[in-house]
């Protein structure tokens, strides 16, 4: 019998509702298609809301020696040189006209004392060029696209779920997937498919991300054929809560320790202090009094160790959790209260400079950071890695399949830097849309055959039919989820290592044999249990194309650390590490050659040098 | 680690109940972390929404011991615990499943009110010059999270039922938001007093109390937007001026 569903027929489905889909969404509107919007929760929820510190895009209303030119460099500095250079050289063009252009759709942005949107300093970036709403742009950012696109004539499909993508030949040509609140199965066919679907993060144990952060884009896109970049580069945190359990892995602002804020270990030892990295020695203090000094806006003083880059003061963590000295949740101490020794009446210093951080341990943690120290840990924060795409168009190797923001790759090379995603999510959301439009225009639509839908209705409804067959010993999609997430948070995390790794493929492999048992109980009716035995299919994908990229690179840079490579390699550093799934279905690994910069922007980089 | 007894309303559209779960809870757990612990352990389908936890994405909206909340937020040691917690769906909405309701009329209450209309740029490069301080009231209707418990606990929605002719606190804060842009051109002052029934909120103030994100509803959007409307519609000597005013 043939499985019941409704179909939609789209010119560009976008699935994904964060920043990158909606600006996506919004533009091949306007270039006059019928769009579609997919997302699994609600709209205005994605995880998106979450970014607080702004969004990059040199428009020097604050430092007028600011220009696209210095911001390329930035980026190209922080990514370590392994980026997409046209991407890094796009996004630093384009990304003040996005901005500009959110405010023509109704965003507020903080404002110059001249009346212009005011800019922040961040790490990385070498003048102040955030733009910002307090600490909440991501909320600004969400609600502007989704206010401004609700009247934009896009149909909009929340709390549904994209499946699988159906294919025509090599061509992506539509999708399939269910609604969450009846469990009905949708076919849409689209000619073209913009991936927006954001990170992986609940690979992990310990995360900033929400349910929905399960890699389906990058593995809806493998699994069509699609090539994955960079999955090496995974970007943790130095500083998330560990406690209470209901917050492991919120973010710690890094302000924290930008006011003097310091680490310490169970011992009461700042450790940071062990651990200078050659490269950064000459300009960081040995001494915490100079270390001090330099909080306080000293600039005769050098940084404190705790000040040095994000994924090096994470590692550090890690050593000394591992060794034993950490604190009783499994953390390190932060400590701001310890200032009182230094400054008078420092409990309403610290809530004057760091009231979102005050309130949101007094609320969750019931623990006054102006008393006593505070519990953290490194915390999976963002994916590098992504979408193989090409710089202009957005679009993957698979025709009419495009991938814009966090589940594309290349922008950020080895590392990104705080306030380039919110850019990159409208640079490249607004190109993913506009060349999807325009490849929907130039091509006629595809044909899906039945036996491929009829093959992903089974394959989503498998996780019954174990349970109906009384399945004795088989467990469910729950156990199965936090056993992977703790083996990849111990052997596939912050500091890599040979062995660790080829344990964590072998697991991945009993790991897939348990999810391909998993017992779902109730109906298709919003059924939790359901979703997430369904999405551990995207997570043992991109598990896998995250430990074999890993393995492969045999060094260290950025998001990346082999204790085994502890030091930068120039041959490795040549070359992208590319998965894609094999003529015989397994993951397949290849080393791809750096893209050669232009003339002109070598020469950029070596005057920002 | 104590032993706990959470009573949660369990059920569709045609009817439910409530069913008592007893778990191990320890220090620091909110709500939420219960519910997904009961979902892990002893009821895979318990239908609940969330995504951020962290206060900021407004998804899990509930009602704890009947005060409407965001499960997030709600540390254990904030309730008495030494008898059953009660959580409950948003009762001002139709039920899909369980904790999960169908808040769909807020997203099409959002599509009738008139788009952001922003003034000719000042500036030739195409951009606008505003003051940190006329911004500032503006921002604060913006920080909404539209976790819509202002929706959930306002009368004339939850007993009153006045879905078709009130748009509720949620969105005259929406309202507000665009009135008060310094920016914006639009008048949406005949559609407030007309269809949207801004005459419909008597001020109790409640949607300003359950606010998580402590927006001042009450007094700062809806009682000026409320002003508006009686000098444009029920002013006399506006009304006047505007027959005898000279034309130019």
């Amino acid at each position: 019998m043939a499985t019941n569903y409704e179909t939609f027929e789209y010119d560009v489905l976008v699935i994904g509702a964060g920043g990158a889909g909606l600006r996506a969404a919004i533009e091949a509107s306007a270039a006059g298609v019928k769009v579609g919007l997919v997302c699994k929760s609600l709209l205005g929820k994605a995880h998106t809301v979450m970014a607080e510190g702004g969004m990059a895009a040199a428009m020097g209303n604050v430092d007028d020696r600011d220009n696209w030119k210095v911001h390329f460099a930035d980026t190209m500095r922080g990514g370590q040189y392994v980026n997409n250079w046209r991407m890094a050289e796009l996004h630093a063009k384009e990304a003040p006209a996005r901005v500009h252009e959110l405010e023509a759709w109704g965003a507020v942005f903080d404002r110059t004392k001249d009346g212009k949107i005011l800019q922040r300093n961040f790490g990385g970036h070498r003048y102040p060029r955030l733009a910002h709403v307090g600490d909440r742009t991501g909320l600004e950012m969400i609600r502007t696209l989704q206010d401004h696109g609700i009247h934009q004539g896009i149909t909009v499909h929340m709390e549904w779920t994209i499946v699988t993508l159906l294919k025509d030949g090599d061509r992506v040509v539509g999708a399939f997937g269910y609604d969450r609140e009846r469990g009905r199965f949708k076919i849409f066919k689209a000619k073209a498919v913009v991936l927006a679907s954001g990170g992986l993060g609940r690979a992990y144990r310990i995360t900033s991300n929400s349910w929905e952060g399960t890699g389906d884009g990058h593995s809806l896109a493998y699994h069509a054929g699609a090539e994955l970049l960079d999955m090496e580069y995974i970007q943790f945190h130095p500083t998330g809560m560990v406690w209470p359990p209901s917050v492991m892995g919120l973010l710690v602002t890094e302000g924290v320790r930008g006011e003097g804020g310091v680490l310490r270990n169970k011992d009461g030892k700042r450790f940071m202090f062990d651990d200078i990295p050659d490269n950064y020695k000459s300009q960081t203090s040995t001494d915490p009094e100079e270390g001090w000094r330099y909080t306080q806006g000293d600039k005769s003083a050098r940084r404190p160790p705790e000040l040095l880059t994000r994924d090096h003061v994470a590692r550090c963590i890690n050593r000394e959790v591992k060794a034993g000295r950490g604190s009783p949740h499994g953390g390190v101490f932060l400590d701001i209260s310890w200032i009182k020794e230094k400054i008078p009446n420092a409990a309403e210093h610290i809530k004057k400079k760091l009231p979102s951080m005050y309130h949101q341990f007094m609320q969750l943690a019931n623990l006054d950071i102006t008393k006593e120290p505070m519990e953290i840990g490194p915390t999976t924060h963002y994916m590098m890695g992504g979408v193989r795409v090409d710089g202009d168009t957005q679009m993957s190797t698979v025709p009419g399949l495009f991938a814009a923001g966090e589940c594309a790759a290349g922008l950020h090379g080895a590392n990104r830097l705080g306030g380039n995603s919110l850019s990159d999510l409208l640079v490249f959301g607004k190109r993913a849309g506009e060349f999807a439009a325009k490849y929907a225009k130039e091509n006629s639509a595809g044909q899906v055959s039945d036996a491929q839908i009829e093959a992903a209705a089974r394959e989503a409804l498998e996780p019954f039919e174990h349970s109906s067959a009384g399945n004795a010993g088989a467990e469910g999609p729950y156990q199965v989820q936090h056993d992977l997430q703790s083996m990849m948070q111990e052997l596939v995390g912050i500091v890599r290592r040979d062995d660790e790794m080829t344990l964590a493929l072998e697991g991945l492999r009993r790991l897939r044999d348990r999810a391909s048992k998993t017992l779902v109980y109730g109906n298709r009716e919003y059924n939790p249990g359901w979703h997430t035995a369904l999405d551990l299919k995207h997570l043992l994908t991109v598990s896998e194309a995250i430990t074999r990229s890993a393995l492969d690179r045999k060094e260290s840079r950025g998001g990346h650390f082999r204790e085994d490579f502890p030091n930068k390699d120039a041959e490795a550093g040549k070359v992208n590490t590319v998965v894609f799934k094999g003529t015989d279905g397994s993951m397949q690994l290849r080393r791809q050659p750096v893209s050669d910069m232009p003339q002109e922007l070598k020469q950029v980089v070596e005057e920002m040098k | 680690m104590s032993t706990v007894t959470f009573r949660i309303w369990r059920g569709d559209a045609d009817g439910g109940k409530l069913v008592d779960y007893t778990t191990e809870v320890s220090e620091g757990m909110v709500v939420l972390d219960v519910v997904h612990k009961i979902q892990a352990e002893q009821a895979n389908d318990l239908a609940c929404r969330w995504n951020c936890k962290a206060g900021k994405c407004g998804s899990c909206s509930a009602e704890i011991n009947g005060v409407p909340r965001l499960m997030c937020m709600t540390r254990l040691d904030m309730i008495p615990i030494d008898k059953p917690v009660t959580i409950e769906p948003m009762r001002t909405f139709p039920s899909i499943r369980d904790l999960a309701t169908d808040v769909s009329w807020n997203f099409r209450v959002k599509t009738k009110i008139k788009k952001f209309k922003p003034r000719a740029p000042d500036a030739p490069d195409g951009t606008w010059r505003m003051q940190q301080e006329d911004v500032d009231r503006v921002q604060e209707f913006r920080k909404c999270i539209e976790c819509f418990l202002c929706q959930d606990v306002c009368h004339v929605l939850r007993e009153h039922h006045k879905h078709e002719e009130f748009i509720g606190p949620r969105f005259l804060v929406y309202t507000a938001a665009l009135e008060m842009h310094p920016l914006d051109t639009e008048d949406r002052l005949p559609e407030l007093k007309q269809s949207q029934g801004i005459g419909f909120c008597n001020i109790t103030k409640c949607c300003t109390k359950v606010c998580p994100e402590n927006i001042t509803i009450t007094d700062n959007a809806i009682i000026p937007l409320k002003e508006r409307v009686v000098d444009e519609f029920y002013d006399p000597l506006g009304w006047l001026w505007k027959i005898i005013r000279p034309k130019s």
